[in-house]
């Protein structure tokens, strides 16, 4: 019943999580299990992209869970992502230990320089995973529900949500900028060494979080999916399409809403918390208000409102954008510029949509 | 001190004296008393004396002594370039060479000038520095100070007093000073010799005037006054006077704190004044038109840059390059607005979220063809000779021109635009577009083409926005990036679709994040200032100002 609902009825789903699950299979064995001599071997630099492409695409769900079934445009996912992958930077931070470039047992290397005599109270407890993957989850989604909770109770929505969004991400970002928040400023959080005791800069542990963000996604994937099928998810479409009629019938919009962004606002958390140790950095460019628009970007040119679509556009824009930065860094912003034209103008739904097109006059 | 010859043109003089001694000896004493009243040069005018001219040139040659005596006999002179010769001479950047008559030059940092007849000299006349030595060098000081406190320029009349307060003022200085004081004009340089004269009747033994004094100094805003009156405050043997002293201290620190709060203001005034440029005109793109347009930062970057453009096609036009700029700025942004509005937006009416979108492609695409065709470094946009420099109130207070200037350009601009929009056929077409366009088509407007019209003058408006910003920030491909945010927050602060509530947020904003900053840092007042905006939007979605009736429904 329950694989009926998500999965058998949902074909594009089915082959793109397919494909996932495929590369999770393949590109381990391909890069541990093969000589660098063979054909088929991954190399590393390549397992790292495809690893951060996954926890784009996991991101970029949680985008489309709210803006392609609820219409919540937020301009500021990248506040969500950055500060789930802070939260896994402390805890990496925290496993430096002494082995820092000052040698301190506890403090990290930018607080001596800093002349910091101890531990900020915040920094408290990162030294345990189980803790700072608890806060991963927590901190970003206390700000969504707080924040949510504001927003959507005096009914600000559309363009005017998408606007503070994109401030208070900006905001956060001029605030983690700062050396005083204690999170080492400009150059935020990298010298990771190791995660849960394994080296970081292993081969099998790059494959290991590979493997785990894989996974990520399709639990993060089915788990939207359970959400939009469900009861809740027809009232929050519904909420999209005509919210005033919604809220007419009976319906807590705002409470549905808030939830919803609440639970987006953790996706976009895990994604950061697992993109952390993949990139070995974690710095306040991240919350950038371009990024955020970005990953808008991704769902659109994907296809919003479909969840697999929104994968598809993670990756094939990412693609692109590795593409063209390495061969032709100057025209990369026109393409990703006509991009958002053309997607807008050209493809209201994506390229999921153009496959839709082709199919139904197949059809004919 | 002659009237005549601080108002007569320096030609003119130079005509009167040669006249003067060429004449006959009964004329010349008709003449004397009234253009010469002066008794110390009373017997200057004799004709065996030799011309300014020659004096200068007799610098050149010689030994010390002679030159001490020639500047002596200089000194006896009225004329205008004295000062300047004197000045140089003291500072040894007189410079002179071994030609008959011998040129006479001042070297300004690598500039240099004939001192006689103020024209540019190519540094090609072997020119040699005029040896002086100390003694001279005292005596040159004296005859400067006394020079410069008749100078034609306030700055150097006010800079000359205060070098007197610096260097102590003594009986004869005091008399020169009050003597001064009768004929200033300028209510900085008589404030500056009252504190001179009364820094010198400090010293003075009899305890009254003493204590009279330290009344007048209460009123200073001269450094000196304050060193002078602290002095008295921490060493002065008698109690009385030492109490008077911290009074008039405690009454100086209250004044320049009120300055300081005025400085504040204007500082707070002329940051809202930008962030009115940068916002003014999206308040109408999307206040009245309700286009989401991200690509507006880039618009007010293409008006900086045509600035720079401006200046490098026309380099001998520094002076007026602003002036042509701005019609300049305003058609290209306007033409590059009206292709966005035909081209892009057009398609999206009603569809916010997606122009938001679109034009956010768009202000990537303008960055980074910007960043092709110039380059990604900041370009540099010179600012006019009337544009630079400070407007100095009081010791305590200055004013640069640049933001006064800015803050009155942003206030025009506004009027301007308010009129279009309340006194223009457009402007009525406009609002009665946006108000019901299904009845604004029916009664004949032209709508899509009230559209585009509307979309090129707010773009336009950035474009202007950006002349005054290049004069500002560093005019590069990110520049608009840096206000698109902010434009936002003042638009919906303000309260979409209403120009004064523009006016008002940007005002405020721009005071708010200037108070703040002396007490958070710059960093975290701005992050103070989103997070409260955040907060009030939540409050009132509407904006300070929000439009009611009819044409506030969506």
């Amino acid at each position: 019943m329950l694989t009926q609902r998500l999965l058998l009825s949902d074909r594009g789903g089915m082959l793109v999580l397919g494909l996932v699950v495929l590369m999770a299979i393949i590109v381990p064995i391909c890069n541990l299990a093969l000589p660098s001599s063979s054909p088929f071997y991954i190399s590393n630099f390549t397992v790292g992209l495809l690893g951060k492409f996954l926890c784009f695409a996991l991101l970029a769900l949680s985008v489309d869970l709210i803006w392609g079934y609820a219409g919540i445009l937020s301009l500021g996912h990248g506040a969500f992502f950055t500060l789930g992958g802070y939260g896994m930077g402390m805890y990496l931070m925290r496993q430096i230990g002494d082995r820092g470039v000052y040698g301190h047992p506890e403090l990290m290397d930018f607080m001596v320089v800093l002349n910091w005599e101890e531990l900020p109270w915040y920094w408290q407890g990162f030294d345990m995973f189980w803790f700072a993957m608890l806060m991963v989850l927590l901190v970003p989604g206390l700000l969504a529900l707080a924040f949510g909770w504001l927003a959507f109770r005096s009914r600000v929505t559309g363009v005017y949500f998408a606007i503070i969004t994109q401030a208070l991400t900006y905001a956060l970002m001029l605030a983690f900028f700062r050396n005083e928040m204690g999170f080492g400023g400009n150059n935020g959080l990298n010298d990771f060494k190791e995660i849960l005791g394994f080296d970081l800069a292993e081969k099998a542990t790059r494959a290991g979080l590979f493997v785990a963000s894989a996974i990520s996604l399709v639990l993060g994937y089915l788990a939207c999916r359970y959400i939009v099928t469900s009861r809740a998810g027809r009232v929050i479409v519904s909420i999209r399409d005509a919210e005033s009629r919604t809220r007419f019938c009976g319906y807590q919009v705002e409470s549905y809403k808030l939830w919803l962004f609440v639970f987006s606002a953790m996706l976009a958390a895990v994604a950061g918390a697992l993109y952390v140790p993949q990139v070995g950095i974690i710095n306040p460019g991240e919350f950038a208000p371009l990024n955020s628009i970005e990953m808008v970007v991704w769902v659109a040119t994907g296809g919003r409102g479909t969840l697999f679509g929104a994968i598809v556009g993670a990756f094939s824009v990412n693609y692109a954008k590795t593409f063209f930065t390495t061969y032709s860094p100057e025209t990369w912003l026109f393409i990703l510029g006509g991009l958002f034209v053309l997607v807008t103008l050209l493809l209201p739904n994506g390229i999921v949509g153009l496959f839709d097109r082709f199919r139904r006059k197949g059809d004919k | 001190m002659n009237p005549l010859c601080r108002i007569t043109p320096r030609h003119t003089l130079h005509a009167l004296l040669l006249w003067l001694i060429c004449l006959s000896p009964l004329q010349v004493s008709a003449q004397t008393p009234e253009s010469e009243p002066d008794a110390q040069s009373a017997a200057a005018p004799t004709t065996a004396q030799p011309s300014f001219e020659q004096l200068v040139q007799q610098l050149a040659g010689g030994s010390l002594r002679e030159r001490a005596a020639t500047v002596k006999q200089l000194s006896s002179q009225r004329d205008e370039r004295l000062a300047d010769i004197f000045n140089a001479l003291v500072a040894g950047d007189l410079l002179a060479n071994k030609e008959k008559p011998p040129t006479i030059a001042i070297r300004e940092g690598e500039k240099l000038t004939d001192a006689l007849t103020g024209t540019d000299l190519t540094g090609t006349e072997r020119l040699r520095r005029i040896p002086v030595n100390n003694g001279l060098r005292t005596q040159l000081r004296g005859q400067v100070a006394q020079l410069n406190l008749s100078h034609p320029n306030t700055d150097k009349r006010y800079a000359a007093v205060q070098r007197f307060i610096r260097d102590g003022v003594d009986e004869e200085t005091a008399s020169l000073l009050r003597a001064h004081q009768e004929v200033e004009e300028s209510g900085r340089v008589q404030d500056a010799i009252t504190t001179a004269l009364a820094v010198f009747q400090l010293q003075s033994g009899d305890r009254e005037i003493r204590l009279a004094a330290i009344d007048e100094l209460s009123g200073s805003l001269e450094q000196e006054a304050r060193n002078a009156l602290r002095g008295i405050a921490e060493n002065d043997a008698d109690a009385e006077l030492r109490a008077a002293a911290t009074e008039a201290i405690e009454s100086i620190q209250g004044r320049i704190s009120f300055y300081r709060f005025v400085e504040n203001l204007f500082f707070g005034l002329s940051l809202g004044s930008v962030l009115l440029l940068a916002a003014i005109g999206l308040a109408i793109t999307f206040g009245v038109m309700g286009v989401i347009n991200m690509a507006h930062g880039e618009l007010i970057m293409i008006g900086a840059y045509t600035t720079w453009g401006v200046q490098v096609l026309f380099p001998d036009l520094i002076e007026w390059s602003l002036l042509i700029a701005v019609p300049a700025a305003f058609l290209i942004t306007a033409l590059v607005g009206i292709a966005i509005e035909r081209g892009v937006i057009r398609f999206l009416y009603g569809r916010p979220l997606e122009t938001l979108l679109a034009t956010f492609g768009l202000s990537l695409v303008l960055q980074q063809a910007v960043r092709t065709l110039f380059s990604p470094l900041n370009r540099s946009v010179s600012s006019p000779e009337w544009i630079s420099g400070a407007l100095n109130i009081n010791p305590v207070l200055s004013i640069t021109y640049t933001r006064l200037y800015i803050l009155i350009f942003g206030l025009m601009v506004f009027f301007a635009l308010m009129l279009v929009m309340k006194r223009t056929t457009l402007g009525l077409k406009v609002r009665a577009v946006s108000q019901n366009r299904a009845m604004a088509r029916a009664v004949g407007v032209r709508s899509s083409w009230v559209d585009a019209l509307t979309f090129g003058l707010g773009s336009g408006v950035a474009g202007v926005a950006g002349v005054a910003l290049s004069q500002l920030t560093n005019v590069g491909p990110n520049l608009g990036q840096a206000y698109i945010i902010d434009s936002f927050m003042v638009v919906v602060f303000g309260g979409v679709g209403n120009l004064w509530g523009t006016l008002v947020s940007a005002m405020s904003l721009g005071l708010i994040n200037n108070f703040l900053e002396p007490y958070a840092g710059a960093m975290l007042a701005k992050v103070l200032v989103l997070i409260m905006l955040i907060l009030f939007i939540q409050k009132k979605p509407k904006g300070l100002f929000p439009q009611k009736g009819r044409a506030a429904a969506d």
